[in-house]
């Protein structure tokens, strides 16, 4: 037997769909593949370049605010932190501070991978807790949790009262963001102790902290949304290494972690006998529990660094709207995969190809001017065609119906 | 006039061929056996039958005409109802609701009628001459009761044919019996009969004609009366009676016994077992002897650390233990094959190699992975061994027939060498060459010094394989026989009391 047609066997339909919809933007999407290098120096040049009109409701309310940020946060930054709280800031100096390599690439399909990065990290822990047959649905709120903390310590350090501050802004950045990380993987050891430890099913365990988790994140802060100019932070989401977003190259950091983590160790293998049959595993000498248990630990530290990923990106940190049903996009990243939330077998690679397609359809509704009210229609049609091509028993059906036909046409 | 007949029926799953070209006839108003080794196809050619699957070749033909059914909804409405070895019932449901469900009646504003679905539900059962409170939940009724509900559901349509699949594995003797006399009643209303079964005197019991599977392939038809059981078990396997009869006549007693492996005082559990004393030595096998529900897996499931006990000490090799979670027992090198293969045993989605690998890998932790060349050796090793019949370890499981997936299971407790290994059940739905394997194997373990502890309901079993036996009774230890008084007689002296 052909053994790694087997083992890429889940990729194909998820990457067939990619293929179809990236063929979609080269023949109806002017420019769609255009990558530029550029000097780092244009930093601030290009990014205005890149989105053509700007929605131009500085004065729009909350509500609407909410509807148009996924729109915003591939705008300029200080546009939403202009909105929300006047801040002194100069767009212009971040420019040179945000580039290792001096030349970086250009383009949409580089501005997918960097917008898509959030829900691709998401998407990892996502897949292991799925595969033991589980769900988390408060990542949204824990990135929520990870933004207010890291923006709160951020500011607090900017204004040189809270000790590590005469580290320099250089360094100190890195306390808020090891915090934000910190506080979301204890948010992780909260749902695992509620699923595993309690046995509470994983659907309601989440919930508590999916509800509770903005509150905890508007406590942090306040209720204020909280911006921040320190470099540092700044760089995650918005600077670039080696020709490539540096969000890029943390994706590719934790894909690389987790996959050898459970590809190298037997951790895969006793997710998905954990989630393929947990009492038999418990009988096979697995402690179940704690297998569990890790992988919602996991996947709170993935929602930690897409949380930091999210404030970095606008700068600031909104309790209110930051991972906003990121937890969805996340859970369908997974299943376009190919993993099942039956639990069982999982793939990281195909939630990661998952991500890129649910990021690759929201940059085209943008560049085909669909508003961002209704974007959610065309996101869902995609999303049904790309489940029912992965389902065995339609192609099934759509395959019997073409050799019935054939078989008439040849009776005639 | 055949009530049903298959011509050149095959099958063929990826790379395997299941079913090579058979031809099978059931009539009117006979009690069918379909027998062969696990594998042999019986189970392939039920599912074509009822249409689960549909067949890759041949045709199926049922009262005359031809048929090809798309599920097995299809097949039930047809006249073909099936009862499978797993009661596929609803627990949580009442017995009225679960002989009903799918055809509730309705009242005049179709709305289900419960009064009406009660009325029906009795009569379903008064057919087969039980009476039960069909309000109550199934799950509150043995399991016996649970499987002729499940037979009353199956005729409540209008059938013609029913197909017994393994209907008496979690049976115990007066059971069978009340089945019997139902089957013997529905044959003599001109009902036809399949039936399945690993039990040789239940098919001579009740049969009127046999058909026997190998291999996938018809090796033929014969009437009950005319087939010495020898020779039947000799079409099925494949050998001579002659080579069946030295395999059974090569069971020999280890007779070596060394230290005390596991020892057990007063271990015992409110509520699921009264307190009990036992220890079992290096190369000897312990028998667990008594009825379904005196408590046999229930000590099984305590040394092995699933359920807690809450009185007594045990020790291993001399030092005090606590098993209080399967972890523990197994770092311990104790194993556990237990009862229910599906439920604690196999785990269907993964491979053969992986299911095999998975207690071995569980005792060393995450951090101490075999390789993937490691593990294929094992694996390779254990099909060998164990002789699993799959093209390859990288099957899953699930696509193996019960017999083969009891032997992955021993596979992957032998990979981890315990020190103790207990089989609960081991040979249940397993047929006469896997379980001559299966003993003379634990034979040759005990012989190496394992320890064994070994339940069976069947009896036989335990007095020819056990060098001591503890026989048990509502949940109590009611004595213990060693060395030549193990007989059927004594043992079933102090089960009855």
């Amino acid at each position: 037997m052909n053994k790694s047609s087997n083992k890429f066997r889940h990729l194909v339909w998820p990457l067939v769909s990619l293929a179809l919809l990236l063929l979609f933007n080269a023949i109806f999407t002017d420019n769609f593949f255009k990558v530029e290098i550029k000097k780092v120096d244009s930093v601030q040049e290009s990014v205005r370049d890149q989105i053509p009109e700007i929605p131009d409701e500085l004065t729009g309310t909350a509500a609407e605010a909410s509807a148009k940020a996924e729109a915003e946060i591939q705008a300029p930054a200080e546009q939403p932190a202009a909105k929300q709280a006047p801040v002194e800031q100069a767009p212009a100096k971040e420019g040179k501070g945000v580039s290792i390599f001096g030349y970086y690439l250009y383009g949409t399909p580089i501005d997918i991978l960097n917008q898509g990065a959030k829900v691709m990290v998401l998407a990892i822990g996502m897949t292991l807790v799925i595969a033991t047959g589980g769900i988390d649905i408060s990542v949204g709120a824990v990135m929520a949790i990870a933004g207010a903390i890291a923006a709160l310590l951020i500011s607090m350090l900017d204004a040189g009262n809270f000790p590590g501050a005469s580290m320099g802004p250089a360094v100190y950045w890195i306390i808020p963001v090891i915090a934000a990380l910190i506080l979301a993987t204890v948010a992780g050891v909260w749902n695992g102790m509620l699923v595993a430890g309690f046995g509470i099913q994983p659907m309601v365990a989440t919930l508590v902290l999916m509800v509770a988790g903005r509150g905890v994140a508007q406590l942090i802060t306040d209720g204020q949304i909280i911006t921040f100019t320190n470099p540092g932070l700044v760089f995650l989401c918005n600077g670039h290494a080696l020709f490539l977003p540096f969000s890029v190259w943390i994706v590719v950091a934790m894909y690389v972690i987790f996959g050898l983590l459970t590809r190298k160790t037997a951790f895969g293998l006793f997710i998905e006998s954990v989630g393929n049959n947990e009492r038999a595993s418990r009988y096979a000498g697995i402690e179940a529990r704690r297998i569990k248990w890790l992988a919602y630990v996991i996947c709170g530290f993935c929602a930690g660094v897409a949380g930091l990923l999210a404030a970095s990106n606008i700068k600031c940190a909104d309790s209110n709207n930051a991972g906003l049903n990121l937890e969805l996009d996340a859970i369908l990243a997974t299943v376009i995969g190919g993993t099942s939330m039956a639990g069982g077998r999982f793939f990281l690679s195909g939630s990661l190809v998952g991500a890129i397609l649910i990021q690759t359809l929201t940059t085209t509704m943008y560049m085909k001017n669909v508003s961002p009210a209704i974007v959610a229609v065309p996101k869902a049609m995609v999303v049904i065609i790309v489940c029912l091509l992965q389902s065995p028993v339609f192609r099934a059906k759509v395959l019997s119906i073409f050799a019935s036909k054939a078989a008439k046409g040849g009776v005639q | 006039m055949d009530l049903l007949q298959t011509k050149g029926v095959e099958k063929q799953f990826l790379g395997v061929k299941a079913l090579k070209g058979v031809d099978f006839s059931v009539k009117a108003g006979e009690i069918h056996a379909l027998m062969g080794e696990n594998g042999a196809g019986k189970s392939t050619l039920i599912k074509i039958i009822t249409g689960v699957y549909p067949a890759s070749a041949g045709s199926v033909y049922f009262n005359g005409k031809e048929c090809k059914f798309r599920s097995p909804l299809d097949a039930e409405h047809a006249g073909i109802s099936t009862v499978y070895q797993e009661v596929n019932l609803l627990p949580d449901l009442s017995v009225a609701e679960n002989i009903c469900i799918g055809r509730e009646p309705r009242t005049k504003l179709g709305f289900i009628s419960k009064k009406q679905r009660k009325v029906q539900a009795r009569k379903a059962l008064k057919r087969l001459d039980i009476d039960i409170n069909v309000g109550e939940n199934l799950s509150s009724y043995s399991i016996a009761i649970q499987q002729l509900v499940a037979i009353a559901r199956a005729l409540d349509v209008d059938c013609k044919l029913l197909i017994l699949d393994e209907p008496t594995s979690s049976l115990d003797e007066n059971e069978v019996k009340e089945l019997f006399k139902v089957m013997k009643k529905l044959r003599e209303e001109g009902m036809a009969i399949i039936f399945i079964t690993h039990f040789l005197d239940q098919v001579y019991e009740v049969s009127d004609r046999i058909t026997i599977l190998r291999d996938g392939q018809l090796v033929g038809s014969y009437d009950a009366k005319d087939l010495p059981r020898i020779e039947m078990v000799a079409k099925m396997i494949g050998k001579t009676p002659e080579e069946i009869n030295r395999m059974q006549a090569g069971i020999v007693k280890n007779t070596k016994f060394g230290d005390v492996v596991y020892e057990a005082k007063g271990i015992g559990r409110v509520g699921t077992i009264s307190p009990v004393d036992l220890h079992v030595r290096a190369g000897e096998q312990l028998g667990l002897a008594g009825l379904l529900g005196s408590g046999r897996s229930e000590i099984a499931q305590i040394i092995f650390g699933v359920d807690p006990h809450d009185s007594g000490t045990m020790t291993m090799c001399g030092k005090s233990v606590n098993f209080n979670s399967p972890q523990k027992a197994v770092k311990a090198r104790v194993a556990l094959i237990a009862e229910d293969r599906k439920v604690t045993g196999i785990i269907p989605d993964l491979t053969i190699r992986e299911n095999i690998i998975l207690a071995l890998q569980a005792s060393k932790g995450i951090w101490k992975t075999m390789t993937l060349k490691q593990q294929e050796e094992m694996a390779e090793k254990y099909i060998k061994l164990l002789r699993i019949k799959t093209p390859s370890g990288e099957q899953l499981i699930k696509h193996l027939s019960g017999g083969n997936q009891q032997k992955v299971l021993i596979a992957r407790w032998l990979a981890t060498s315990p020190k103790l290994l207990i089989l609960d059940e081991p040979t249940r739905g397993i047929d006469v060459g896997a379980k001559a394997e299966i003993e003379a194997l634990t034979q040759d373990l005990c012989g190496e010094g394992m320890a064994v502890i070994f339940i069976s309901s069947e009896l036989e079993e335990v007095v020819r394989d056990c060098d001591r036996v503890i026989v048990l009774r509502d949940r109590k230890k009611v004595g213990e026989v060693a060395g030549e008084d193990i007989s059927l007689k004594n043992i079933m002296k102090l089960i009855a009391g």
